[in-house]
Protein backbone atom coordinates (compact mmCIF):
# COMPACT_ATOMS: atom_id res chain seq x y z
CA UNK A 1 0.00 0.00 0.00
CA UNK A 2 1.46 3.32 -0.77
CA UNK A 3 2.06 6.05 1.80
CA UNK A 4 -0.44 8.42 2.75
CA UNK A 5 0.33 11.94 1.27
CA UNK A 6 0.47 14.72 3.71
CA UNK A 7 -2.50 16.79 2.45
CA UNK A 8 -4.05 18.74 4.79
CA UNK A 9 -7.21 16.48 4.75
CA UNK A 10 -5.20 13.61 4.88
CA UNK A 11 -3.69 14.31 8.20
CA UNK A 12 -6.63 16.04 9.44
CA UNK A 13 -8.73 12.71 8.95
CA UNK A 14 -5.86 10.52 10.17
CA UNK A 15 -5.36 12.38 13.82
CA UNK A 16 -9.49 12.46 13.90
CA UNK A 17 -9.19 8.95 13.59
CA UNK A 18 -6.50 8.06 15.74
CA UNK A 19 -8.07 10.05 18.75
CA UNK A 20 -11.27 8.94 18.28
CA UNK A 21 -10.05 5.38 18.70
CA UNK A 22 -7.62 5.96 21.25
CA UNK A 23 -10.93 7.94 23.55
CA UNK A 24 -12.93 5.46 23.05
CA UNK A 25 -10.39 2.10 23.68
CA UNK A 26 -9.33 4.51 26.83
CA UNK A 27 -13.28 5.39 27.93
CA UNK A 28 -14.22 1.03 27.76
CA UNK A 29 -10.89 0.36 29.87
CA UNK A 30 -12.60 3.15 32.62
CA UNK A 31 -15.29 2.25 32.58
CA UNK A 32 -14.36 -1.77 33.18
CA UNK A 33 -11.55 -0.63 36.10
CA UNK A 34 -13.69 1.58 37.98
CA UNK A 35 -15.11 -0.25 40.52
CA UNK A 36 -11.91 -2.55 41.32
CA UNK A 37 -9.89 0.41 41.65
CA UNK A 38 -12.96 1.99 43.98
CA UNK A 39 -12.63 -1.31 45.42
CA UNK A 40 -9.16 -1.37 46.35
CA UNK A 41 -8.96 2.05 47.37
CA UNK A 42 -11.48 1.34 49.95
CA UNK A 43 -10.23 -1.64 51.16
CA UNK A 44 -6.74 -0.12 51.64
CA UNK A 45 -8.58 2.87 54.07
CA UNK A 46 -10.55 0.92 55.66
CA UNK A 47 -7.29 -1.11 56.50
CA UNK A 48 -5.83 1.60 57.98
CA UNK A 49 -9.11 2.10 59.95
CA UNK A 50 -9.00 -1.41 61.15
CA UNK A 51 -5.16 -0.51 62.34
CA UNK A 52 -5.53 2.34 64.82
CA UNK A 53 -8.55 1.99 66.61
CA UNK A 54 -10.61 -0.90 68.22
CA UNK A 55 -12.69 -3.15 67.19
CA UNK A 56 -15.77 -1.68 65.55
CA UNK A 57 -19.18 -2.91 63.44
CA UNK A 58 -19.57 0.10 61.49
CA UNK A 59 -18.70 1.31 58.28
CA UNK A 60 -16.43 4.65 58.70
CA UNK A 61 -15.88 4.86 55.67
CA UNK A 62 -19.59 6.01 55.17
CA UNK A 63 -20.03 8.30 58.51
CA UNK A 64 -16.39 10.36 57.63
CA UNK A 65 -16.63 14.08 57.72
CA UNK A 66 -13.98 15.93 57.04
CA UNK A 67 -12.79 19.50 58.73
CA UNK A 68 -10.49 22.33 56.81
CA UNK A 69 -7.27 23.21 58.68
CA UNK A 70 -4.29 24.56 58.03
CA UNK A 71 -5.16 24.76 54.19
CA UNK A 72 -5.70 21.25 53.60
CA UNK A 73 -8.30 18.97 54.70
CA UNK A 74 -8.66 16.45 57.58
CA UNK A 75 -10.62 13.62 57.23
CA UNK A 76 -12.91 11.60 60.61
CA UNK A 77 -13.75 8.28 60.16
CA UNK A 78 -15.77 7.57 63.19
CA UNK A 79 -15.79 3.81 64.58
CA UNK A 80 -18.63 2.55 66.46
CA UNK A 81 -19.51 -0.73 68.17
CA UNK A 82 -23.32 -1.03 68.77
CA UNK A 83 -23.51 2.26 68.06
CA UNK A 84 -21.45 3.64 70.26
CA UNK A 85 -18.13 5.55 69.32
CA UNK A 86 -15.39 3.24 70.44
CA UNK A 87 -12.68 5.02 69.04
CA UNK A 88 -11.80 7.84 65.58
CA UNK A 89 -9.58 7.43 63.17
CA UNK A 90 -8.22 10.68 61.57
CA UNK A 91 -6.13 11.27 58.39
CA UNK A 92 -3.58 13.69 58.55
CA UNK A 93 -0.69 15.11 56.97
CA UNK A 94 2.59 17.62 57.66
CA UNK A 95 4.04 19.51 55.10
CA UNK A 96 7.50 19.54 57.34
CA UNK A 97 8.57 16.55 56.33
CA UNK A 98 12.33 15.87 55.33
CA UNK A 99 11.13 15.25 51.56
CA UNK A 100 7.84 17.29 51.89
CA UNK A 101 4.41 16.30 53.22
CA UNK A 102 3.45 13.03 54.19
CA UNK A 103 0.35 11.66 55.39
CA UNK A 104 -0.34 9.55 58.80
CA UNK A 105 -3.64 7.70 60.21
CA UNK A 106 -4.09 8.39 63.80
CA UNK A 107 -6.67 6.84 65.63
CA UNK A 108 -8.34 8.00 69.02
CA UNK A 109 -10.27 7.17 71.44
CA UNK A 110 -13.26 8.88 72.80
CA UNK A 111 -11.54 11.04 75.72
CA UNK A 112 -8.60 12.41 72.98
CA UNK A 113 -5.78 9.55 74.21
CA UNK A 114 -4.05 8.21 71.04
CA UNK A 115 -4.63 4.53 70.32
CA UNK A 116 -2.97 3.64 66.94
CA UNK A 117 -0.79 5.63 64.62
CA UNK A 118 -0.30 4.15 60.84
CA UNK A 119 1.80 5.48 57.90
CA UNK A 120 -0.09 6.34 54.64
CA UNK A 121 2.36 7.78 52.68
CA UNK A 122 5.44 9.36 52.86
CA UNK A 123 8.85 9.88 50.81
CA UNK A 124 10.82 9.93 53.78
CA UNK A 125 14.30 8.28 53.48
CA UNK A 126 14.96 4.56 53.51
CA UNK A 127 16.83 3.30 56.23
CA UNK A 128 16.20 6.79 58.21
CA UNK A 129 12.65 8.55 58.41
CA UNK A 130 10.95 5.46 57.24
CA UNK A 131 11.44 4.12 60.60
CA UNK A 132 8.39 6.10 61.31
CA UNK A 133 6.67 2.77 59.87
CA UNK A 134 5.08 0.06 62.05
CA UNK A 135 6.77 -2.72 60.12
CA UNK A 136 10.54 -0.66 59.69
CA UNK A 137 10.28 -0.08 63.60
CA UNK A 138 8.76 0.11 66.66
CA UNK A 139 9.11 3.89 67.49
CA UNK A 140 5.58 5.09 66.53
CA UNK A 141 4.67 2.37 69.49
CA UNK A 142 5.66 5.56 71.95
CA UNK A 143 2.80 7.33 71.50
CA UNK A 144 0.11 4.37 71.74
CA UNK A 145 -2.09 4.88 75.07
CA UNK A 146 -0.49 8.37 75.90
CA UNK A 147 -2.94 11.67 75.87
CA UNK A 148 -1.84 14.69 74.24
CA UNK A 149 -3.44 16.69 76.90
CA UNK A 150 -0.37 15.38 79.46
CA UNK A 151 2.47 14.32 76.37
CA UNK A 152 4.13 17.18 74.80
CA UNK A 153 3.57 16.50 71.34
CA UNK A 154 7.77 17.77 70.56
CA UNK A 155 11.15 16.03 70.36
CA UNK A 156 13.19 15.69 73.62
CA UNK A 157 15.49 17.79 72.00
CA UNK A 158 12.85 20.61 72.07
CA UNK A 159 11.74 20.14 75.33
CA UNK A 160 8.75 17.35 74.48
CA UNK A 161 8.38 14.08 75.37
CA UNK A 162 8.87 12.03 72.34
CA UNK A 163 11.97 10.34 71.70
CA UNK A 164 13.05 11.04 67.89
CA UNK A 165 13.91 8.65 65.79
CA UNK A 166 18.49 8.33 65.66
CA UNK A 167 19.58 11.04 62.75
CA UNK A 168 15.87 11.75 61.62
CA UNK A 169 15.23 14.44 63.89
CA UNK A 170 13.00 16.37 61.20
CA UNK A 171 10.87 13.30 60.35
CA UNK A 172 10.47 12.77 64.10
CA UNK A 173 9.15 16.55 64.67
CA UNK A 174 7.11 16.77 61.36
CA UNK A 175 5.13 13.53 62.94
CA UNK A 176 4.65 14.92 65.59
CA UNK A 177 3.32 17.76 63.42
CA UNK A 178 0.62 15.65 62.27
CA UNK A 179 -0.30 14.03 65.32
CA UNK A 180 -0.86 17.24 67.26
CA UNK A 181 -2.93 18.65 63.94
CA UNK A 182 -4.97 15.78 64.20
CA UNK A 183 -5.06 16.25 67.86
CA UNK A 184 -6.11 19.78 67.89
CA UNK A 185 -8.68 19.50 65.04
CA UNK A 186 -9.63 16.52 66.98
CA UNK A 187 -10.96 18.60 70.55
CA UNK A 188 -11.51 21.31 68.59
CA UNK A 189 -14.84 19.85 67.37
CA UNK A 190 -13.52 16.90 65.35
CA UNK A 191 -15.56 14.57 67.66
CA UNK A 192 -18.79 13.88 66.80
CA UNK B 1 16.63 -10.65 8.72
CA UNK B 2 16.26 -13.51 10.68
CA UNK B 3 13.58 -13.44 13.40
CA UNK B 4 15.99 -14.59 16.38
CA UNK B 5 18.10 -11.94 15.76
CA UNK B 6 15.76 -9.44 15.84
CA UNK B 7 14.58 -10.87 18.97
CA UNK B 8 17.90 -11.78 21.35
CA UNK B 9 19.37 -8.34 19.63
CA UNK B 10 17.51 -6.54 22.50
CA UNK B 11 18.88 -8.54 25.55
CA UNK B 12 22.96 -7.76 24.85
CA UNK B 13 23.83 -6.71 21.42
CA UNK B 14 21.33 -3.33 21.65
CA UNK B 15 20.21 -3.76 25.15
CA UNK B 16 18.60 -0.88 25.72
CA UNK B 17 19.48 0.60 29.02
CA UNK B 18 22.80 -1.04 29.22
CA UNK B 19 24.22 -0.37 25.06
CA UNK B 20 21.81 2.07 23.53
CA UNK B 21 21.40 3.97 26.90
CA UNK B 22 17.65 4.39 26.43
CA UNK B 23 14.80 4.85 28.92
CA UNK B 24 17.54 6.10 32.22
CA UNK B 25 14.76 7.70 33.73
CA UNK B 26 12.57 4.87 35.02
CA UNK B 27 15.49 2.68 35.32
CA UNK B 28 17.37 5.16 38.12
CA UNK B 29 13.83 5.31 39.46
CA UNK B 30 12.24 2.74 40.43
CA UNK B 31 14.72 0.06 40.20
CA UNK B 32 15.05 -0.39 44.47
CA UNK B 33 13.99 -3.71 44.60
CA UNK B 34 14.72 -6.39 41.92
CA UNK B 35 10.48 -6.86 42.23
CA UNK B 36 10.07 -3.11 41.21
CA UNK B 37 12.36 -3.38 38.98
CA UNK B 38 10.66 -6.29 36.71
CA UNK B 39 7.02 -4.63 37.17
CA UNK B 40 8.28 -1.68 35.56
CA UNK B 41 9.80 -3.74 32.76
CA UNK B 42 6.89 -5.94 32.01
CA UNK B 43 4.80 -3.04 32.11
CA UNK B 44 6.88 -1.09 29.31
CA UNK B 45 6.91 -4.75 27.32
CA UNK B 46 3.20 -4.28 27.04
CA UNK B 47 3.62 -1.24 25.89
CA UNK B 48 6.19 -1.79 23.68
CA UNK B 49 4.92 -4.81 21.99
CA UNK B 50 1.37 -3.14 21.73
CA UNK B 51 2.56 0.03 20.36
CA UNK B 52 4.57 -1.61 17.62
CA UNK B 53 2.02 -4.22 16.73
CA UNK B 54 -0.45 -1.19 16.02
CA UNK B 55 1.71 1.33 14.37
CA UNK B 56 3.13 -1.69 11.89
CA UNK B 57 -0.47 -2.32 11.36
CA UNK B 58 -1.31 1.41 10.21
CA UNK B 59 2.04 2.68 9.48
CA UNK B 60 0.76 3.02 5.53
CA UNK B 61 -2.26 4.97 6.67
CA UNK B 62 -0.11 7.86 8.41
CA UNK B 63 1.10 10.69 6.65
CA UNK B 64 4.73 11.37 7.54
CA UNK B 65 4.11 14.54 9.10
CA UNK B 66 1.83 14.01 11.92
CA UNK B 67 3.71 10.31 12.23
CA UNK B 68 5.09 11.47 15.80
CA UNK B 69 1.92 13.03 16.99
CA UNK B 70 -0.32 9.59 15.99
CA UNK B 71 2.35 7.67 17.83
CA UNK B 72 2.39 9.46 20.66
CA UNK B 73 -1.55 9.54 21.27
CA UNK B 74 -1.49 5.29 20.84
CA UNK B 75 2.11 4.78 22.72
CA UNK B 76 -0.10 7.11 25.65
CA UNK B 77 -3.32 4.94 25.20
CA UNK B 78 -1.74 2.01 26.30
CA UNK B 79 0.30 3.70 28.84
CA UNK B 80 -2.86 4.61 30.40
CA UNK B 81 -4.25 1.15 30.07
CA UNK B 82 -1.50 0.07 31.93
CA UNK B 83 -1.93 2.46 34.48
CA UNK B 84 -5.68 1.95 34.68
CA UNK B 85 -5.46 -2.01 34.98
CA UNK B 86 -2.46 -2.05 37.56
CA UNK B 87 -3.98 0.20 39.63
CA UNK B 88 -7.38 -1.92 39.33
CA UNK B 89 -5.48 -5.47 39.90
CA UNK B 90 -1.94 -4.82 41.44
CA UNK B 91 -2.67 -2.14 43.87
CA UNK B 92 0.79 -2.45 45.74
CA UNK B 93 2.79 -2.42 42.83
CA UNK B 94 1.16 0.52 41.25
CA UNK B 95 1.70 2.05 44.72
CA UNK B 96 5.33 1.27 44.54
CA UNK B 97 5.79 2.17 40.97
CA UNK B 98 3.36 5.27 40.53
CA UNK B 99 4.55 8.13 39.17
CA UNK B 100 6.81 6.75 36.50
CA UNK B 101 3.77 4.40 34.96
CA UNK B 102 2.76 7.45 33.05
CA UNK B 103 6.01 8.66 32.41
CA UNK B 104 6.37 5.41 29.83
CA UNK B 105 4.91 7.82 28.05
CA UNK B 106 8.01 9.66 27.24
CA UNK B 107 10.14 6.79 27.67
CA UNK B 108 12.41 7.46 24.36
CA UNK B 109 12.60 3.52 24.11
CA UNK B 110 9.15 3.21 22.94
CA UNK B 111 8.98 6.06 20.47
CA UNK B 112 12.44 5.16 19.10
CA UNK B 113 11.43 1.72 18.29
CA UNK B 114 7.55 2.62 17.07
CA UNK B 115 10.10 5.07 14.52
CA UNK B 116 12.98 3.47 13.92
CA UNK B 117 11.78 -0.22 13.62
CA UNK B 118 7.55 -0.44 13.27
CA UNK B 119 7.04 2.16 11.00
CA UNK B 120 9.33 0.36 8.41
CA UNK B 121 9.11 -3.03 9.11
CA UNK B 122 5.95 -5.67 8.80
CA UNK B 123 3.67 -6.88 11.97
CA UNK B 124 5.46 -10.18 12.89
CA UNK B 125 8.68 -8.08 13.00
CA UNK B 126 7.73 -5.38 14.58
CA UNK B 127 6.26 -7.26 17.56
CA UNK B 128 9.37 -9.90 17.57
CA UNK B 129 11.43 -6.26 17.96
CA UNK B 130 8.72 -5.13 20.73
CA UNK B 131 9.17 -8.22 22.95
CA UNK B 132 12.93 -8.72 22.39
CA UNK B 133 13.44 -5.26 23.26
CA UNK B 134 10.88 -4.99 26.19
CA UNK B 135 12.15 -7.96 27.81
CA UNK B 136 15.59 -6.72 27.63
CA UNK B 137 14.73 -3.90 29.49
CA UNK B 138 12.66 -5.99 31.95
CA UNK B 139 15.99 -7.86 32.28
CA UNK B 140 18.47 -5.22 32.49
CA UNK B 141 15.83 -3.45 35.20
CA UNK B 142 15.40 -6.79 37.46
CA UNK B 143 19.54 -6.77 37.38
CA UNK B 144 19.93 -3.73 38.45
CA UNK B 145 17.25 -4.09 40.88
CA UNK B 146 18.08 -7.09 42.30
CA UNK B 147 22.05 -5.34 43.21
CA UNK B 148 20.64 -2.68 44.99
CA UNK B 149 18.35 -4.71 46.74
CA UNK B 150 20.98 -7.19 47.68
CA UNK B 151 23.49 -4.50 48.82
CA UNK B 152 21.10 -1.84 49.76
CA UNK B 153 18.32 -4.03 51.47
CA UNK B 154 20.35 -7.55 52.33
CA UNK B 155 16.96 -9.17 50.09
CA UNK B 156 16.18 -10.16 46.99
CA UNK B 157 12.60 -10.11 45.75
CA UNK B 158 11.41 -9.42 49.34
CA UNK B 159 13.67 -12.60 51.05
CA UNK B 160 15.47 -10.82 53.74
CA UNK B 161 18.56 -12.72 53.82
CA UNK B 162 20.62 -10.21 56.46
CA UNK B 163 19.10 -8.78 59.83
CA UNK B 164 18.60 -4.93 59.72
CA UNK B 165 19.72 -2.42 56.83
CA UNK B 166 22.41 -3.25 53.90
CA UNK B 167 24.36 -0.40 52.52
CA UNK B 168 22.12 2.31 52.48
CA UNK B 169 23.47 4.35 49.63
CA UNK B 170 22.37 1.77 46.95
CA UNK B 171 19.09 2.17 47.55
CA UNK B 172 18.97 6.11 47.30
CA UNK B 173 19.36 7.42 44.06
CA UNK B 174 22.89 7.59 43.98
CA UNK B 175 23.60 3.90 44.34
CA UNK B 176 20.92 3.52 41.17
CA UNK B 177 24.49 5.14 39.32
CA UNK B 178 27.47 3.60 40.71
CA UNK B 179 25.41 -0.11 40.29
CA UNK B 180 24.45 0.98 36.73
CA UNK B 181 28.10 2.41 35.94
CA UNK B 182 29.35 -0.95 36.91
CA UNK B 183 27.11 -3.51 35.13
CA UNK B 184 27.39 -1.20 31.79
CA UNK B 185 31.21 -2.35 32.43
CA UNK B 186 30.12 -5.69 32.47
CA UNK B 187 28.40 -5.67 29.52
CA UNK B 188 30.96 -3.88 27.41
CA UNK B 189 33.11 -6.45 28.87
CA UNK B 190 31.05 -9.13 27.47
CA UNK B 191 29.81 -7.61 24.35
CA UNK B 192 33.70 -6.82 23.27
CA UNK B 193 34.36 -10.69 23.91
CA UNK B 194 31.83 -11.82 21.34
CA UNK B 195 31.69 -9.45 18.99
Amino acid sequence: MAKKESTFINMLLTLFMVTLVASAALGYIYELTKGPIAASKLAKQNNAIKQVVPDFDNKPGEESYKMGVDGDTLEFFPAKQNGELVGTAVSTFTNKGFSGNFKIMVGFLPDGTIHNISVLEHKETPGLGDKMQKNKSEWSVQFNGKNPADFELKVTKDGGDVDAITASTITSRAFCDAVERAYNAYMEGGKK
Amino acid sequence: MNQWKNFSKGFFKDNPVFVLFLGLCPTLGVTTSAFNGLGMGLATTFVLVMSNLVVSIIKSQIPDKVRIPSFIVIIASFVTIVELVMQAYLPSLFEQLGLFIPLIVVNCLVLGRSEAFASKNNVGSAIIDGLGMGLGFAMALTILGGVREILGSGSIFGFKFIEGDGMLVFVLAPGAFIALGYLIVLINKINQKTA
